[in-house]
């Protein structure tokens, strides 16, 4: 569960101190499907790594799961990272001139299981992305930009995460392929009770979530339960 | 991580970038080769110096007729030419309680003819002590003995060098045969064993004859140009060297030490004289490729940076998913010290080849000691872990947020 109250973070820019998120407070349950919306340079980013425990805030507190995580140290921060979390980049960040199941086995290597397990464990976090089997040995940078965001989501699940955080996941997707990873996500929430946050600056994919938080200016103009688009031939 | 993992992402990040791992490597290469093949050499002429020493004789204390040095008179009575040593001194010396023997020597250099060759060398009037005090053995016949030292005997027994210059180096058996020293018919009765090497007292090139033989009819007179002394054991030279000086001193009824009329050399000084020369030499050799070591590492760190730098956004990832500061840094220190340990190894095989290459050519002895192995081995993984240090801290204090921005 996270749990946000009063959080405030304020960048250094040019000697003059700028307020990216402000006295931001709001609860996500375990299991909810949230999207959080708001326009470019509202602090969406910024809110997505104090989530997501990259980042401490200036004021207030971040509970996870009942522990207080603004206070903690950088390596302590790596732990809850490691363990609870599984992030989506934007720009994937998938490393280039690795295979595809390396790719999505390297957040395992941190937690040091060993390789056979990895491998077991990371094709079937590529089987629940939905990416064919014949390209589990392909290089990242062979594949298509769609698979690429399966890989990239692949190595979200594969650590099992209670908590999804994905960036704008379908900024660089044309709309058929966006809807696959929408639908990759919706089934993750309803077949395995993920949370997930989905970051997103367009209206149509925030409904395929079940609940919007609206963002501008470093604060919360909206926070509402929606009807949920829902995408059912997977 | 597990330490295979480390191996194999070690392993997978070089050879993603094969040319530039491999240029770094050649540096290092170069520059642990390199040290070892001029420790190799140093190491090499210090032991072919001190074994040529050691041939001479082993404990050996040297007495020469003349003054010390020239002091203030500016001329010098050169060592040997003057007539201050006799054989009672040479008896009383061999009286001293440590003294093992002494061999008395009187030598000179003189035309020797043999079937029409002809050389001229260093013929050498000897007791049969010599043998035993200056390591000389014999290839054929005997050595000097008692009974020719007693009646004079016009015998000789020649080095191997003067044997081929004489009779050429197909000759077989020569003992029996006679050469001419001085006009004088001496017979042969024996061959020394080749020692080998040159300069330093070389025994191959010179003719033994008895000592009384020499004095007589050769030098014309009773006097001794060395006096070589054996010592019991090395712990016992200093103090065998002191006896001797005073006791000749007393000899000659000369009360300051410092107008001594004879020289006196201690084998241990020559030795410990040559092997610090050559240790500064081999030290001189070391810092000169050392150097090379030095921008081997400067190579390996300047590929650090680079690597560290492109990988930002891998950096960024990496921490992203949980890796703490130290696993950053181990792993591109694992990447530092793989590319160092691999050129350490690769250079100590090619600078033990280059060594092995040198001695058979016969350039210059060399000698790889074990521990001038380990030695390199050790630098090499010290400049990884020395050079890799600051890329790797580098790594680990990336901002992963920032790190993952990176264009
Ligand atoms: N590291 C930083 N240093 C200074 N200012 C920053 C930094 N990161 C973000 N900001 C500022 O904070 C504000 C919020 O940035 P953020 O990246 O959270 O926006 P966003 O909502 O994600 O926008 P977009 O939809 O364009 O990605 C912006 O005005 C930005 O300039
Ligand atoms: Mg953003």
């Amino acid at each position: 569960m996270i749990e946000i109250k009063n959080l405030s973070k304020s960048y250094q820019t040019g000697g003059q101190p700028f307020l990216a998120l402000d006295n931001v407070s709001f609860k996500i349950e375990d299991g909810e499907f949230v999207a959080i919306m708001g326009p470019s340079g509202s602090g969406k980013s910024t809110l997505m790594h104090l989530i997501g425990a990259l980042d401490s805030p200036t004021a207030g507190s971040y509970f996870l799961d009942g522990k207080d995580v603004s206070t903690l140290s950088e390596d302590e921060l790596a732990d809850i990272r490691k363990d609870k979390i599984g992030f989506v980049f934007q720009a994937f960040n998938l490393l280039p001139r690795a295979t595809v199941l390396r790719n999505v086995s390297l957040p395992l290597v941190y937690e040091g299981v060993e390789k056979e397990e990895r491998e077991t464990r990371a094709a079937e976090a590529l089987k629940a992305a939905g990416l064919d089997e014949e390209h589990y040995t392909h290089l990242s940078n062979q594949l298509s930009g769609g698979q690429i965001q399966r890989v990239a989501i692949a190595r979200a699940l594969v650590n099992n995460p209670s908590l999804i955080l994905a960036d704008e996941p379908t900024g660089n997707l044309d709309s058929k392929t966006g809807e696959i990873v929408l639908a990759t996500f919706q089934k993750l929430n309803q077949e395995k009770k993920r949370t997930i946050v989905l970051i997103t600056h367009e209206q149509d994919v925030a409904e395929h979530a079940k609940r919007i938080i609206f963002i501008k200016d470093g604060k919360v103009l909206s926070d509402e339960k929606i009807k949920q688009k829902k995408i059912f031939n997977l | 991580m597990i330490f295979s993992d480390l191996f194999e992402e070690t392993f997978l990040a070089l050879e993603s970038n094969k040319a530039r791992s491999l240029l770094t490597i050649l540096g290092i290469v170069i520059g642990i080769s390199s040290v070892i093949v001029m420790v190799s050499i140093g190491q090499g002429a210090q032991s072919s110096i001190s074994s040529s020493i050691e041939s001479i004789g082993s404990n050996l204390i040297t007495v020469s007729p003349g003054a010390q040095r020239s002091r203030g008179s500016g001329v010098s009575s050169g060592a040997g030419s003057a007539k201050t040593l006799t054989q009672e001194d040479a008896e009383a010396v061999a009286k001293i309680p440590l003294v093992q023997a002494v061999a008395p020597e009187n030598s000179g250099r003189y035309q020797v003819t043999a079937k029409g060759a002809n050389t001229n060398t260093s013929i050498d009037g000897v007791t049969p002590a010599y043998t035993e005090v200056k390591n000389v053995t014999l290839a054929e016949g005997n050595f000097i003995s008692e009974q020719n030292l007693s009646n004079y005997g016009k015998v000789a027994v020649l080095g191997s060098t003067v044997r081929d210059d004489l009779f050429g180096e197909a000759a077989g058996d020569v003992v029996g045969q006679i050469v001419r020293i001085k006009n004088l018919e001496f017979k042969i009765i024996g061959i020394t064993e080749a020692k080998g090497g040159s300069g330093f007292g070389s025994q191959d090139d010179m003719i033994f004859i008895p000592l009384t033989t020499a004095q007589r009819y050769l030098s014309g007179s009773e006097t001794i140009t060395t006096l070589n002394i054996q010592v019991v054991d090395s712990d016992s030279m200093a103090a065998v060297e002191e006896e001797t000086t005073s006791l000749l001193l007393d000899r000659h009824g000369i009360s300051d030490p410092e107008s001594a009329d004879f020289s006196i050399m201690n084998q241990a000084d020559l030795i410990s004289t040559a092997s610090s020369v050559t240790e500064t030499f081999t030290l001189l050799l070391a810092a000169i490729a050392g150097i090379s070591l030095v921008v081997g590492g400067i190579g390996i760190m300047n590929m650090m940076l680079t690597n560290v730098t492109e990988r930002t956004r891998e950096i960024g990832l990496r921490k992203a998913i949980g890796a703490k500061r130290h696993e950053i840094s181990q792993q591109f220190l694992a990447e530092a010290i793989m590319l160092t340990s691999v050129g350490g190894i690769i250079g100590i095989l090619l600078g033990w080849g280059l060594a092995f290459v040198i001695t058979l050519t016969g350039i210059t002895q060399t000698k790889i000691s074990l521990t001038s192995v380990l030695l390199a081995f050790g630098v090499s993984t010290l400049i990884g872990i020395v050079f890799g240090y600051y890329p790797a801290k580098r790594a680990a204090n990336m901002n992963p947020i920032e790190a993952l921005r990176y264009e």
